[in-house]
């Protein structure tokens, strides 16, 4: 069944829809993974025009965060200083990227800065999450002696000013390490279309030391303002949130969320980590030979502003 | 749909053949359109238009039909460090935005090129508003035939020629195929009939290509009221997010 998409222009098998959201959602459930980083891309690969993809995905998260946060929220495990520190830089951030954004695609550059963000951070996180796969799987063959390891470790930091104490995260830093980290994953969230949780969450842990259990809730906690920032400017400022997309796409999602949790408490961890880790880094290979490979046609109609 | 169509065709005959030949004499060239709006609803998947009419007398007839005219930049892609990456563009500033030809015979066979430049009938002939003095005549025709390309692949030019086809020796017939991703606005529907090479007469019908319904809405309010939109958007996917966390905690 074909739906006339209203911003996108085009029209979309609607199963073809859900099933991505649904999809994704599996994975997003399974992993704890947001999702955005690999639903933009396919967006793509299915014609959807990039503009509207990472506008639409971003409205997307904003729901998806939701769902994640009050589950987090009820156990406690959200730092609401930081987070609104993070939300802050994330805000300021956010809203530069969506004017990068409009800037690249008006000098016709916003595909290839998207495609060329996709390949940088989708390489780097394919890779990792991969040798730490490799490496939990070789650990429950080979157990490893481990050594005591430090709380914290005292570096040029901790030496910076405005100091800020943050009770649930157990943390007395400078509020500027935040607030940068917040600005730079908002610009990253408004190219890319994603919540920038796959940045977001090990900036925390190994910038910041925030302990484990909040690290999640409180990225979702930032994503929701920041993705919402974004929707909002991309819709106000290029027109590009397709509202029927985003409700396809999450109507798929909030259902294969709940699967993905289900199944997830079943299977085994560190191989479905590694598969996740090989579509990841297929994602990245798809999108790297695309931009490598000779182009069918080197001509083609601008998009936007004639 | 056919059979509206086939109906409309029937009836129109009926009326040609009433009419008597009297009104056909004062005017060469009859023509209209089965319908006069293309809507695109939520299951839009393409239309096909229909154009039926009849002539005074023997002569072939050409049918093209003109997508509304709008600037356009077509973008050229080059390879840097490895990369392919747009590096170059050319603004085209008045080109149709959509394009096709149907005709009862080819077209070298009815007509002179004079006639076909001087009517933009059939793709070579289009004109196409490129900026003169910027650039070599064969870098500009490069351009050009690029920019009539892409159209082609994205199916809003047809580059084959379509058919009208005549009943009996005055009442013809034609088809277009409007595809999925149509532009809106406002078209233009031209039918020339051709005797001893030249173009005897013609004459212009409108055709509207329009969102109709929810899609339309939806489109509207973005572009009109983009701050509330944007807001909107935002409550739904706040909504939406709480009602997945309910449900998924009841299960």
């Amino acid at each position: 069944m074909q739906i006339y998409l209203p911003i996108a222009e085009m029209s979309v098998d609607v199963f073809l829809l859900l099933m991505l959201g649904g999809g994704v959602g599996f994975l997003s459930g399974l992993f704890g993974v947001g999702g955005g980083f690999l639903m933009t891309p396919l967006l793509i690969f299915i014609g959807i025009p990039p503009a509207v993809a990472v506008a639409t995905e971003a409205n997307q998260i904003v729901a998806s965060s939701v769902s994640g946060v009050l589950a987090h929220w009820r156990r406690g495990n959200v730092d609401f200083r930081m987070g609104g520190i993070l939300t802050i830089g994330g805000f300021v951030g956010s809203s530069l990227g969506v004017l990068l954004f409009s800037f690249l695609r008006d000098i016709g550059q916003i595909d290839l800065v998207i495609r060329l963000s996709y390949v940088f951070f989708l390489g780097i996180i394919g890779v990792l999450m991969l040798v730490e796969s490799l490496r939990a799987m070789r650990r429950r063959w080979v157990p490893a002696g481990t050594g005591r390891q430090k709380l914290h470790k005292h570096t040029w930091v901790h030496g910076l000013p405005l100091k800020m104490r943050f009770h649930r995260s157990k943390l007395y830093i400078s509020a500027l390490l935040p607030l940068a980290i917040g600005f730079l994953v908002g610009i990253l969230a408004a190219i890319m279309g994603v919540g920038g949780g796959f940045i977001m969450v090990p900036a925390m842990i190994y910038l910041l030391g925030m302990p484990t259990v909040v690290v999640v809730g409180t990225s979702l906690f930032q994503i929701i303002f920041v993705t919402a920032n974004v929707t909002f400017l991309q819709a106000y400022a290029n027109q590009t949130v397709d509202i029927v997309l985003a409700l396809l796409l999450l109507t798929g999602a909030v259902i294969g969320a709940q699967l993905g949790a289900k199944a997830g408490a079943k299977l085994h961890g560190e191989q479905l980590r590694g598969l996740l880790a090989l579509m990841v880094l297929g994602v990245c290979g798809k999108l790297l030979f695309d931009l490598l490979a000779m182009p069918a046609e080197i001509y083609s109609i601008g998009i936007g502003h004639g | 749909m056919i059979g509206a169509s086939t109906r409309a065709v029937l009836l129109f005959l009926l009326v040609v053949a009433g009419a008597g030949a009297a009104r056909a004499a004062q005017a060469p060239l009859v023509a209209d359109l089965s319908e006069h709006l293309v809507a695109i609803t939520t299951g839009f998947a393409g239309a096909d238009v229909l154009l039926f009419g009849a002539t005074d007398a023997e002569g072939d007839v050409v049918v093209v039909v003109r997508g509304p005219s709008r600037p356009t930049r077509l973008h050229r892609k080059g390879r840097v460090l490895g990369i392919w990456t747009n590096t170059a563009s050319m603004n085209f500033a008045r080109a149709p935005s959509f394009y096709a030809v149907a005709a009862s015979r080819s077209l070298e066979e009815l007509v002179g090129k004079p006639e076909l430049d001087r009517h933009e009938i059939g793709l070579e002939h289009l004109k196409l508003d490129v900026p003169r003095g910027i650039a070599s005549e064969n870098v500009i025709e490069r351009w050009r035939s690029a920019f009539i390309r892409t159209h082609e692949v994205a199916q809003l030019y047809q580059s084959d020629v379509g058919r009208v086809v005549f009943l009996g020796n005055r009442l013809f017939r034609a088809e277009f195929h409007l595809p999925a991703n149509v532009p809106t606005g406002s078209y233009q529907v031209q039918v020339f009939l051709i005797r001893d090479q030249r173009v005897q007469s013609a004459q212009t019908t409108p055709l509207i290509v329009s969102k109709i319904g929810v899609q339309a809405e939806v489109f509207d309010f973005a572009h009109q009221r983009s701050a509330l939109y944007g807001a909107i958007a935002i409550v739904v996917a706040l909504f939406a997010g709480w009602l997945g966390n309910a449900v998924f905690r009841k299960a």
